[in-house]
């Protein structure tokens, strides 16, 4: 029974997304633009663009990242939509998902019928010390920042309080990112195009040939238990528990529900949505879970009229490893204190009982944090329609959830696609 | 002994239920009170929920009855990292993969968390620091010669 309070349906006609990974060469502009025509590939219809009303764009810090603000105006001239509403919705990684829910919002009340909305980040341009400072400013500056914290030690905290809490082992964290890069291997898109054994086999060939000495590791774990091999970040986070720093853009098209079918033969309908806020990480009710993540999955739910079980697949929020783990206790998929287990038996791959991040995760897929949001939207895409390859999930799913955070916790959003046959 | 003196002025103008506070509701006057190795926070008076650091609204009850106290600087370690990729400011202050730090948040006596440097913990071993560590607040300078600032640290009792 679903207890949607909106004046009507919305749904997904269409998605697309540029590679994601670190392009030298391309601005935000091109990777917009890239992924916009990705889209116009997949969209059955044609897409006659001045049908689109408003342009909702989700991007974190160009101004930081590019020293570039504006850019949804510009993106939007840039593609010919002007002078249709065009604006920029901030906040932080969770930016993409809540430009996508924003939008959602305006097709339901009636205003728009056709909105596009997008993500973008182009991050590489700064070195990794500037990277580091520029995501920074999604925390307390005041008051997180000066006690040395980083966004990898956020994360890190909160691990040593899961593991401290739940008695889970570093271990369970090699699990999620030994499964997100076979789940990115098998992804053109993803910045990553490598598992964890051939990392460790080709970093092996490559001691051999300059002439040093060969790391004896067997297994990932023996690689990713290395400190040389897997070098600390943040304890207990380590590079390969980590999300790399990206570039990519990333689109979905969304429309009101009686419309849909004028796009696709086979629309997503938006069936639950579900956004809540928090503070610093000292001011959480607890520092082994996120808060805002459970609200925002609650509220998802209700409006859908669904429960944790009913989910076919997940796309999770895992800039760091730990990340994955909480989201998936959070999100209810396993209980409190289960999720290190689950993750570590297998029930999270593709194959498992409760698959997350098919696509990759931002851990392999890549973290171009305004695009991420609607970089997962493309993963419930092409899965809820059987079209993701060799990565493509089993059993016909045809129930997607996106689960997409901001800063350490502050903001999480939570949509839920359904297709119906 | 200068210092003491200005410590015992403040620890009695700041102690609890006193209305005017040297310091006011201001967010910057946390690391002001800082320099003076007072830890602030507010306390509000209806409700008496206490909130670090201070401010001017009751998270908790909303009232703008909101008084600066001074806090006693005891707590406990409840979640902890050690960085070796430090952020720029910390690598200006030495900091580095092979001179690390830890930073951590401690659930003070009083109730409310802080983030803060924790130092004297073995950094080379990050496994053996332990949550529910009691730890006792103190400060940490850093910055270059222009600009040296006090920031929060605790360290293990």
């Amino acid at each position: 029974m679903t207890r949607s309070k909106w004046a009507r349906g919305v749904a997904l006609v269409g998605a697309g997304m540029s590679k994601f990974g670190s392009f030298s060469e391309k601005t935000s502009r091109d990777l917009f633009v890239e992924a916009y025509l990705d889209m116009q590939i997949g969209i059955e219809k044609e897409l006659a663009p001045d049908r689109i009303e408003a342009f909702y764009l989700g991007n974190f810090s160009s101004d930081q990242f590019e020293k570039q603000a504006h850019l949804a105006p510009i993106f939007a001239s840039w593609i010919g939509l002007s002078p249709i509403s065009s604006l920029r919705i901030e906040d932080a990684c969770a930016s993409g998902g809540v430009a996508l829910r924003q939008a959602a919002l305006a097709i339901a009340s009636g205003e728009y019928d056709v909105i596009l909305v997008g993500g973008v980040e182009k991050m590489t341009d700064l070195n990794i010390a500037q990277v580091t400072e520029a995501l920074a400013t999604a925390a307390d500056t005041q008051f997180e920042i000066p006690a040395g914290f980083t966004f990898p030690g956020f994360y890190a905290a909160m691990a040593t309080a899961y593991m401290h809490k739940y008695q889970a082992p570093r271990e369970a964290f090699y699990h999620v990112s030994i499964k997100n890069h076979e789940n990115g291997a098998l992804n053109d898109k993803a910045q990553f195009d490598k598992t964890i054994l051939e990392i460790l086999e080709s970093k092996k060939i490559r001691a051999e040939q300059k002439g040093r000495p060969v790391p004896s590791w067997k297994t990932e774990i023996d690689f990713l238990s290395d400190p040389k091999g897997n070098p600390f970040i943040a304890w207990p986070m380590a590079l390969f528990d980590c999300s790399p720093v990206s570039d990519g853009g990333a689109v979905a098209l969304l429309v009101a529900e009686d419309i849909a079918k004028e796009f696709t033969e086979s629309p997503l309908y938006l069936i639950g949505s579900g956004q809540a806020s928090d503070g610093a990480l000292p001011d959480r009710e607890s520092l082994a879970y996120i808060p805002a993540a459970q609200i925002a999955g609650q509220q998802a739910y209700e409006m859908a009229g669904l429960a944790p079980k009913d989910i076919d697949f997940a796309e999770v929020h895992d800039c760091f490893t730990i990340a994955e783990i909480m989201a998936s206790e959070d999100l209810g998929f396993f209980p409190r204190g289960e999720g290190w287990k689950a993750a570590m038996a297998g029930k999270t791959s593709r194959n498992g009982e409760m698959p997350i991040n098919t696509s990759g995760g931002l851990k392999a897929k890549g973290h171009p944090v305004g695009a991420s949001g609607i970089g997962q939207i493309n993963e419930v895409w092409k899965q809820l329609h059987g079209k993701a390859g060799q990565r493509q999930l089993t059993g016909n799913p045809h129930i997607g959830l996106t689960h997409n955070v901001g800063g350490s916790g502050q903001t999480c959003v939570v949509n839920i696609f359904e297709r119906r046959d | 002994m200068w210092v003491d003196l200005v410590k015992l002025v403040l620890s009695i103008s700041l102690s609890e239920g006193t209305n005017k506070m040297d310091y006011e509701m201001v967010s910057k006057e946390f690391y002001h009170a800082l320099k003076n190795q007072q830890l602030i926070g507010g306390k509000c008076q209806d409700c008496g929920h206490y909130c670090i650091p201070q401010r001017q609204i009751c998270p908790k009850c909303h009232s703008l009855n909101m008084n600066v106290i001074a806090y006693s600087g005891k707590g406990i370690l409840t979640a902890y990292t050690v960085v070796f990729v430090p952020p720029v400011e910390m690598a200006q202050a030495g900091y580095d993969a092979k001179n690390p730090y830890c930073s951590g948040v401690v659930e003070l006596v009083e109730g409310p968390r802080i983030s803060a440097q924790i130092l004297d913990v073995d950094l080379m071993h990050p496994e053996n620091i332990k949550i529910g560590t009691p730890v006792t607040m103190t400060t940490i300078e850093r910055g270059d010669e222009d600009h040296r600032s006090a920031f929060l640290a605790f360290k293990p009792n």
